[in-house]
């Protein structure tokens, strides 16, 4: 274990490295997200569309997701893309980490479209609303607040996710620990300057989404 | 009383898979007609009113809107469901949306009246049923009189010809039921044309045109409110008022 003064001071002189990749991989977290939750509330509402087709493609996709392990579905998104267009790697990266985290988020979706009160969508019916306008504008503003929770927790798991990137060369958070860890012979001082910032990294997400769902459950008080 | 024919329904059979819920009913209702229908757990009264605003698919029969018969394949089933409100029960209240944001929220996305004119509609009907100070709340402050009272509200806002009731005051404390019932005796003393299923029999004689009693998926006795609970013809009627006056 290293000396605590010796973790400071490569702490605080590794500092500039580690913040512009601790950036590289939150930008990474957030637009995987992103693309992810739209992914997902595209799959949760094949999920939900009654037809069969549908349903057995939004399946399939969950299953293919749930079943492989996420570095096996990076190398196979980056190999096999790079191999096919040119696609700079940070989308590359991006783009399989989304696909990942859809599958998830169209789980929690599908979960939180089911719990919403049947009589919701027979209210709306009533009053004549088609059943895509009730949809968008009373079963979903509801199931997405609903998923809120979930969707910070998948959004933390993500972020954790995005260090197999490293193994695609993103210089992002593990991949410059490990770098600077092996050049300087110093791995284990590395890897908890590493751990440090991912914990500050979910604290503060934690915090953001606790008051995004506040914000959001006004009309609950 | 009007004899335009607001709703007909002939022969109707509804079941759940092998469970026969509703067996060969035949009901006419006039305008400006209130119906009460009444009858034991289980007998089949919100099934019948849901047929009726088309949320559950019949095995069988017809059912006419203002002479018309409506079958789900060549009507538009919304266009139909506008000109038949509905109260349910648990409210159903949109409980994202403000009380006036409920209101407005048909008549704006369905009807696409312009925004202002839809609030100034909404407001009167907040107005009459006494909520226009709670316009700005949202639903889970109110009581549940109040949401019953915003429900009601906001079918109206549709401008329907034809309400329908599914046991609008029995989630409700004894002391709110009164309120509801007000609003529902004014809205029947101006003409609208009702079906409303209830155990409150205070309310049904008072207010009912007609009194149906359906026992096990049938129409047992159609009769007038005196002579319905004065003078039951049935049997089955008989055994019903007892039980419920015993409890
Ligand atoms: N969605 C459903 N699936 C299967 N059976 C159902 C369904 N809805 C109602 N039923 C059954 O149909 C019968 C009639 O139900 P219905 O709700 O119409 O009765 P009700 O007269 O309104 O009773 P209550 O006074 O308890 O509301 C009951 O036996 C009920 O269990
Ligand atoms: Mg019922």
């Amino acid at each position: 274990m290293p000396s605590f003064s010796h973790f400071l001071h490569t702490f605080i002189s590794s500092k500039d490295l580690f913040i512009d990749a601790a950036l590289l991989t939150l930008k990474l977290t957030v637009v995987s997200i992103l693309i992810g939750i739209l992914f997902g509330l595209f799959f949760a509402l094949l999920k939900i569309s009654r037809i069969k087709v549908l349903e057995y493609i939004s399946n399939a996709y969950v299953f293919l997701v749930r079943g492989t392990p996420l570095i096996v579905q990076i190398f196979i998104l980056y190999f096999g893309f790079s191999g096919i267009f040119l696609i700079p790697d940070f989308w590359a990266a991006a783009l399989a980490l989304a696909f990942h985290n859809g599958a998830y988020i169209a789980e929690i979706f599908r979960g939180t479209i089911q719990s919403i009160d049947k009589g919701q969508m027979e209210a709306a019916r009533s009053l004549g609303m088609t059943r895509i306008l009730a949809m968008r504008r009373i079963i979903l503003p509801q199931a997405f607040k609903r998923a809120l929770p979930p969707l910070g927790n998948q959004f933390i798991i993500g972020l954790k996710d995005s260090s197999l990137a490293a193994f695609i060369s993103m210089n992002e958070l593990f991949n410059v620990s490990t770098t600077l860890g092996s050049n300087n012979f110093d791995e284990m001082t590395y890897l908890l300057i590493v751990a440090v910032y991912y914990l500050v990294l979910v604290a503060v997400l934690t915090m953001l989404v606790s008051l995004f769902e506040k914000r959001l459950a006004v009309s609950d008080r | 009383m009007n004899d335009r024919e607001m709703i007909k329904i002939e022969n109707l059979h509804k079941s759940y898979g092998s469970l026969h819920v509703l067996k060969d009913i035949n009901m006419s209702v006039y305008e400006s007609e209130v119906v009460c229908l009444v009858g034991a757990s289980g007998s089949g009264k919100s099934t019948l009113l849901r047929c009726l605003n088309f949320l559950e698919k019949r095995q069988g029969g017809r059912i006419s809107i203002r002479g018309e018969e409506i079958s789900p394949e060549t009507h538009n089933i919304n266009s139909v469901r506008q000109t038949v409100g509905m109260v349910f029960q648990h409210f159903n209240l949109f409980p994202h949306k403000t009380v006036l944001e409920n209101v407005i929220e048909a008549p704006t996305m369905v009807k696409k009246i312009p925004k202002d004119q839809a609030i100034a509609e909404a407001k009167e009907l907040l107005q009459k049923v006494g909520l226009l100070d709670k316009a700005n709340v949202y639903p889970s402050k109110l009581s549940g009189g109040q949401k019953q009272r915003v429900a009601i509200a906001r079918s109206l806002a549709m401008k329907p010809d034809i309400m329908l009731f599914d046991e609008p005051t029995s989630a409700l404390d004894p002391q709110l039921v009164g309120e509801v019932l007000a609003t529902m005796k004014e809205l029947a003393d101006e003409g609208m044309t009702m079906v409303v299923v209830t155990h409150e029999m205070g309310f049904a004689r008072e207010v009912a045109d007609w009194i149906v009693f359906m026992d096990d998926g049938r129409i047992i006795e159609r009769n007038r409110p005196n002579d319905f609970f004065d003078h039951p013809k049935e049997q089955r009627t008989q055994e019903f008022l007892q039980a419920t006056m015993l409890k």
